[in-house]
């Protein structure tokens, strides 16, 4: 309400002072509206914890699309595991929490008049903004590879028609192809994620097409529990899987989609590949862009404690697209920004002391059905970053015995199933 | 009814009301309510899991404190717990311990 707005004077509820910006201050709890721009993990978490943090506050989630599918659990479809169906959630539950739901598209944001404005000319005044994006690609940067070219060679790193796509393909594979993966430069939306997909999509060929190769082509020299996933690949896929690091030729600078070409090395060394999956390089989506809540590395910088943007007082951002001191970019940090983030937020709309937060990253991978391997670790504000607790965390033993990796396998799925429910129920 | 509480949005509204001398009756947000919220992404919301994970509410505080003790020194084996608890102090678990362990019991 623009009448409440004007009665808010002399205090400033966020990290950020600004000389010459309108001085703002808490709405009580009770009467100030919240709104919640991205229905992912990171913003639907955020919307349900502001509920549970207080009864009263109003909240209200932006999202375009009725259903949200999940990254997580989408290379189980590609390896036959699951279903799109079980990977896709609505915002029912949300709603029932006493959330409002607003199928929009948001046009742009004025954070000086603290409204943001919908494509259906709608306009919602807000206390507080949560933006959580998550990712968009930079088509740019591999030549070749923009939107139009997704559709031949789908990167299938936002969940839906893409992983159908994908899944397709490698469906329509003859036996005896070859399948591509092009990873990108970190940092990226879960640093595993492009190495279960590559087990998951060797488990699909070992038991439908044997004679096929897999050959993951990566910018990189190193990756998350590369130890593990490779000491899997050998296991159960051996030979089928070539990993090329990108100072042995791994990044790919170009596509060609009509022939079924990725070039490296500057367009020395080239590749076919009868289904092509190009992991696009990336950085936030597009509204934090046109907000102008991103610097120059791409992504939001925001206030440690309270995810607060540092160049927009009064919106905060959550999830992939901001920079979490030393957390990856994953459904499980978005989860647990947003919860911070809603504490944080509650605290201030109440003139109280802001929590001090916490945050865990756990992140499975499946080498198959039942070959599970995970990395967990405890961040804490340190110096006023997000830094990993010394001594916490790490990845599954190397030397883990089956029923171990088959335990894991277990609880990856059941991690899906809590995370799921914590987030959009 | 444990299990139906995490499928069940009145059960919500009931269980944030029935904290005693938590977020709702002191207005403020406590620390082992925020450290415990990490445990939810796995072990669900509330400590109440949907899935293959353990839910972890309403464990007796001490028995819930020594064994994420335990995980963290290495005395009971676990596939991540150690790798969790080790990233805590006693103090923090303390809390966690504390307030898992209130969730269920002042539940209805």
């Amino acid at each position: 309400m623009t009448l409440n707005r004007r009665q808010f004077l002399g205090y400033l509820g966020g990290s950020v002072a600004l000389a010459g910006l309108p001085v703002w201050r808490g709405a009580r709890a009770a009467s100030a509206k919240v709104v919640v721009v991205g229905g992912g993990f990171g913003g639907a978490t955020c919307a349900k914890y502001l509920r549970r943090y207080d009864p009263d506050v109003d909240i209200t989630l932006v999202e375009p699309s009725p259903h949200y599918v999940t990254c997580p659990g989408s290379n189980w479809v590609l390896g036959g595991l699951r279903r799109m169906a079980d990977i896709t959630h609505d915002y029912a539950r949300l709603e029932a929490l006493g959330i409002k739901i607003v199928a929009a598209r948001v046009t742009g944001i004025d954070a000086e008049q603290r409204r943001i404005d919908l494509h259906n000319g709608d306009k919602l005044p807000y206390d507080r903004l949560v933006v959580a994006p998550g990712i968009d690609f930079k088509w740019d940067s591999i030549e070749g590879y923009h939107e139009q070219a997704a559709e031949v060679f789908p990167h299938a790193y936002k969940a839906g028609p893409q992983t159908l796509l994908l899944r397709e393909q490698l469906e329509a594979m003859a036996d005896g192809g070859t399948v591509i993966i092009s990873v990108p430069g970190d940092p990226i939306r879960c640093p595993p994620g492009p190495y279960e997909r590559a087990s998951m999509i060797a488990h699909y060929l070992k038991a439908n097409k044997p004679k096929s190769k897999l050959l993951i082509l990566d910018a990189k020299d190193k990756f998350s529990k590369q130890g593990l996933f490779q000491a899997g690949w050998e296991a159960r896929y051996p030979g089928m899987i070539e990993w090329v690091p990108g100072t042995q030729g791994g990044k790919v600078d170009r596509v060609e989609v009509d022939t079924g070409k990725v070039y490296t090395q500057e367009g020395l060394e080239s590749y076919r590949g009868d289904v092509v999956n190009i992991i696009c390089p990336h950085h936030a989506g597009e509204l934090a862009h046109r907000a102008n809540l991103t610097d120059d590395s791409g992504w939001c910088p925001i206030d440690q404690m309270t995810f607060e943007s540092t160049l927009l007082p009064g919106i905060h951002v959550i999830g992939d697209a901001c920079s979490a001191g030393a957390m990856p970019k994953s459904g499980h940090s978005a989860n647990n920004h947003a919860k911070m983030c809603a504490a944080a937020i509650i605290a201030l709309l109440n003139e109280q002391t802001v929590p001090i937060p916490s945050h865990v990253n756990t992140c499975y991978s499946l080498v198959a059905p039942d070959y599970g391997i995970s990395v967990a670790t405890v961040y804490h504000l340190k110096d006023g970053n997000i830094q990993a607790v010394e001594g916490s965390g790490g990845v599954s033993p190397a030397d883990a015995d089956a029923n171990f990796r088959q335990r894991e396998a277990v609880y990856a799925q059941g991690w899906y199933a809590s995370i799921v429910a914590d987030s959009f129920s | 009814m444990r299990l139906t509480l995490p499928f069940c949005s009145a059960g919500f509204a009931m269980l944030m009301i029935s904290f005693p001398g938590l977020a709702q009756e002191t207005g403020e947000i406590l620390r082992g309510q925020i450290l415990a919220s990490t445990c939810f992404t796995c072990h669900g919301t509330d400590g109440i899991s949907p899935g293959a994970i353990p839910s972890i509410a309403g464990i007796p505080a001490d028995s819930l404190r020594r064994t994420l003790q335990e995980f963290r020194d290495g005395r009971r084996p676990s596939t991540v717990m150690g790798r969790h608890a080790s990233g805590y102090n006693d103090e923090e678990i303390a809390s966690i311990a504390d307030y898992l362990s209130r969730v269920t019991k002042e539940a209805p």
